[in-house]
């Protein structure tokens, strides 16, 4: 067995390991539909943390913010990752405690029906449902493509005398071919999810948060020390920096605009779906609190040790196969300096980061599927939950089988970060939505309706503008008193989508003051 | 939250901004750029100011709401959802 075939073995394991914990939830289950949802509202403080965690990190923590770290230097860690402490922490306090509160109250399962129960207008479910599934395709696809790359870069090797393993990249010759590397993640989520819907999911994701944390800080550690080669860590540490290029330490590469305007990102984590339905599994309010104080320390705790490694990728000679696409340089890096048994593991990290937000999002779309379109018709009613759950497995299967293709046209090309962004600023784009559902009375139908379609018009004009994705870095010039500044997409979507929102709820019929009490309890009767 | 805790979530937004710290490459003890350094205290200082605020200014309504949701769901043994 060689070096690459021992790589995945490992890997193979792994994905095996993960459908042993979906049958193993499904024991656990009470057949009912709300526990197959929203695992019975059982999730205490520690799973909550680290399901929330894995469901926020994926392959743009980990491939992407190597890749950026390769090409821009360690200013990537203040662009996203310290900006992301303050704010996800904040909108889960203020939107995602809220959330939960309401929909134990009420009952809900899905982002789609709060609103829906909020403005007593079942076209805001009608119209938010393919924006939010147009948004978690690009975001299952940040996941899709970081797996099928690791799975190649890492399996390089193993099968070289096979002409399907063959690659038009010599470097990468023998490996795992995209296409099945990415197929096989695809089918084991499918299948663990299925088998132990949020129970299984919430086990998993806090299982794969421990396995991808761990590894991440070994990789760190046992790179330092071959790259460094300086016999103890603190010498090889000092010795890996020391010839980095001195533009790659500063924001030389950043502008102050871009890094002002990129605080806007973080607030997606208010509207993400997958992570509305995370937040429902929560035992108590209280159970928010460990999520809320140690997430900014998570994000240090991963993304530091990959900033680290994408900037030792210039200290080190790279094939040129990883130099055009630099989403493999954390793969490359691993695979050639570490041993097969260690780079195998951490392909499983990587991989685990991947699927802890791809089974969260597939779960999450099904159930929106089934119980806010389906459920919605005559002939939805009538199904019984199993049936409505099998309709949900349905959809999702279609959704990932359609991700799975894209992401194969895709996989060569696209920046795993650059896309992540796109995706982020839409949800972004909808922040204003679910705040002021949560903080303001005088939001109506059609304020909401006017905000969904002003983000997805502005945010498809500006992705169209872009190429598709295809221009880095697209900014957009304004000259606001005769200054030129280029600032992101995302805060101009994010305007936009919030002026069209107030002056359209201002310029309608205020909501029913009775619905209202039930969201805005006057605070006498709330505190009793 | 109260308007302190608001204006402390906003200094960290600022000293965020670092923009003192830009084009400074100095290496700290041998192995952590300043600007990154500078970023993981950011990381920390939010961990603390988050630790604050969840434990001197937690929205008690929210316990309290839990509270009522249990007691009326042990009094007619059923969850809410018929409400709406």
């Amino acid at each position: 067995m060689n070096d690459a075939q021992i790589r995945i073995s490992v890997i193979a394991g792994y994905l095996v390991a993960l459908l042993g914990v979906g049958y193993a939830a499904s024991l656990f289950g009470r057949g009912t539909r709300k526990d197959y949802l929203l695992a019975s509202h059982s999730v205490g403080p520690v799973l909550l943390l680290l399901c929330m965690f894995g469901t926020t990190m994926t392959a743009f923590a980990m491939v992407g913010s190597s890749a950026e770290a390769y090409k821009k230097g360690i200013g990537i860690y203040g662009l996203m990752a310290s900006s992301s402490g303050i704010l996800h922490s904040l909108c889960v306090f203020l939107i995602g405690t809220r959330l939960w509160k309401l929909g134990k109250q009420y009952g809900y399962t899905t982002q789609i029906q709060f609103f829906q129960d909020r403005l007593d207008s079942r076209l805001v479910g009608w119209v938010l449902f393919p924006v939010l599934v147009g948004l978690i395709i690009p975001y299952m696809l940040i996941g899709v493509i970081g797996a099928g790359l690791s799975i190649q870069g890492m399996t390089a090797g193993a099968f070289p005398d096979w002409d399907l393993f063959n690659s038009a990249r010599p470097s990468l010759d023998g490996g795992v071919p995209p296409w099945m590397g990415t197929l096989a993640v695809c089918v084991v989520v499918l299948a663990y999810v299925f088998l132990g819907g949020m129970r299984g999911t919430t086990w998993a994701n806090a299982g794969q948060t421990l396995l991808f944390m761990a590894l991440g800080l070994v990789a760190f550690y046992m790179l330092a020390m071959k790259i460094g080669n300086g016999g103890d860590f603190w010498t090889s540490l000092k010795n890996t920096m020391s010839d980095v290029n001195k533009d790659l330490l500063t924001r030389e590469n950043f502008s102050h605009i871009s890094f002002l305007t990129y605080l806007l990102i973080p607030l997606s984590l208010g509207m993400f779906p997958h992570l509305f339905q995370h937040w429902l599994t929560a035992k108590s309010a209280k159970s928010f609190r460990l999520a809320i104080i140690m997430h900014p320390i998570f994000i240090m705790l991963v993304w530091v040790p990959c900033i680290y490694i994408g900037v030792w990728g210039t200290v080190v000679e790279l094939p040129a196969a990883v130099q055009a696409n630099p989403n493999l340089v954390l793969p490359w890096l691993v695979q050639t300096r570490l041993s097969p048994l260690v780079a195998g593991l951490l392909t499983a990290g990587i991989l685990a980061a991947i699927m802890s937000s791809l089974d969260s999002q597939i779960l999450c779309v099904g159930t929106m599927f089934a119980g806010d379109v389906i459920g919605g018709t005559a002939a939805g009613k009538r199904l019984s939950d199993q049936q409505q759950m099998w309709v949900a497995r349905i959809f999702v299967v279609v959704v990932m089988a359609a991700t799975w293709v894209i992401s194969i046209a895709l996989i060569e090309n696209t920046s795993v970060f650059g896309l992540a962004i796109w995706c982020f600023t839409g949800f972004s784009g909808l922040f204003p939505l679910v705040f002021a559902a949560l903080y303001w009375r005088r939001l109506t139908a059609a304020g909401a309706l006017s905000a969904v379609l002003t983000m997805a018009a502005s945010w498809g004009f500006l992705f169209y503008k872009s190429g598709w994705g295809a221009i880095q870095d697209y900014s957009c010039r304004v000259t606001p008193f005769g200054f030129q500044v280029d600032i992101e997409p995302v805060a101009v979507v994010f305007v936009a989508t919030t002026l069209s929102m107030v002056l359209t709820s201002l310029l309608t019929k205020a909501p029913d003051s009775r619905r209202l009490e039930r969201f805005f309890p006057a605070k006498v009767a709330v505190s009793r | 939250m109260p308007l302190i805790a608001w204006l402390l979530v906003i200094l960290l937004m600022v000293l965020h901004q670092d923009w003192w710290l830009w084009q400074d490459n100095t290496i700290l003890f041998g192995f952590i750029p300043i600007g990154l350094a500078w970023h993981m205290g950011i990381s920390v200082a939010a961990a603390l100011l988050w630790a604050h605020i969840c434990y001197w200014h937690w929205p008690k309504e929210l316990d309290e709401v839990e509270s009522m949701v249990d007691d009326e769901r042990t009094a007619d043994g059923s969850m809410m959802e018929t409400r709406r």
